[in-house]
């Protein structure tokens, strides 16, 4: 674990950058997370942030097949907005933990 | 893999990730299919450039008929436990029907993992810009056409042009 400024925030992320504590997150926080990878946040992503956080909340294990059928987004949909990464990019600037899942 | 001296015997070697995935399934059992989709779909999901070539036996997981209700040996698998770990009597597995209850349970199991029946998973892989093939001699030789075949299938194609998709030095052919 690491102390990180991230959009003038002290946040603590692991190896890998996640954040360590969801709680920590704030918009601001996901758009230098997804400015590091290379993705510019539009109203849809947020709206995909935010489900995967309740989500994450409710103790859900994440995979992309449950995403798909949340009705925000399909899985296509998910591939256009995290490219490369759609689970663990998203996760990621969610400030959630990467997931575990094989699928 | 770049390797940088640090003197006469210590190399470093620098990591540098896999690019692309090609992957051949070649047998038509339910987890030889769900090894191979389980496979690639990481990959997409990992960014990584995918191509999955079914041939032989592996059609089955490709073919509209065969590929939602494939099945689990329940003869000549020495794996095979009856619900609560005993050993599952070859006698029994021969039994008509028993294969295809205990290929239903096998499906139901994975379902509640979330892992998608074989249509919708072949639709997940290409979603995310997997491609997927069929073997052109094993189409020939079983007498299928492309109509047979999920819509997901791009092309049946040769070995010769499998291989041509195989190009890169940080690609890996995986047969399953």
């Amino acid at each position: 674990m690491e102390a990180k400024t991230i959009a003038g925030m002290q946040v603590n992320v692991n190896e890998e950058g996640y954040l360590e504590d969801m709680n920590q997150w704030n918009e601001n926080i996901a758009t230098e997370i997804a400015d590091e990878i290379g993705i510019e946040l539009t109203d849809k992503h947020f709206e995909v942030l935010h489900y995967l956080r309740n989500q994450n909340k409710e103790g859900v294990a994440l995979t992309i097949r449950r995403v798909g059928k949340s009705g925000i987004v399909d899985i296509k949909g998910l591939y256009t907005l995290f490219p490369k990464g759609p689970l663990k990019f998203s996760s990621k600037i969610a400030g959630i933990p990467k997931p575990t899942s094989c699928i | 893999m770049e390797t940088k001296k640090i003197d006469n015997k210590t190399e470093l070697k620098e990591k540098k990730p896999l690019e692309k995935v090609c992957l051949i399934c070649a047998k038509g059992s339910l987890e030889d299919v769900y090894a191979t989709l389980i496979m690639a779909n990481g990959a997409v999901m990992e960014g990584i450039e995918t191509n999955v070539f079914f041939t032989f036996f592996g059609l089955d997981g490709i073919t509209k008929k065969s590929m939602n209700t494939l099945h689990t040996a329940t003869t000549g698998n020495p794996s095979m436990r009856m619900p609560g770990g005993l050993p599952f009597p070859t006698m029994l597995g021969g039994l008509p029907g028993v294969e295809t209850a205990v290929s239903g349970m096998m499906r139901k199991q994975m379902e509640a993992l979330d892992m998608p029946p074989v249509d919708e998973f072949l639709e997940m892989i290409t979603a995310g810009g997997g491609r997927i093939f069929a073997c052109k001699l094993a189409v020939d030789m079983f007498k299928i056409t492309k109509e047979d075949m999920s819509e997901e299938v791009e092309d049946i194609i040769t070995i010769g042009q499998f291989y041509e998709l195989c190009d890169g030095d940080r690609t890996q052919i995986i047969f399953t």
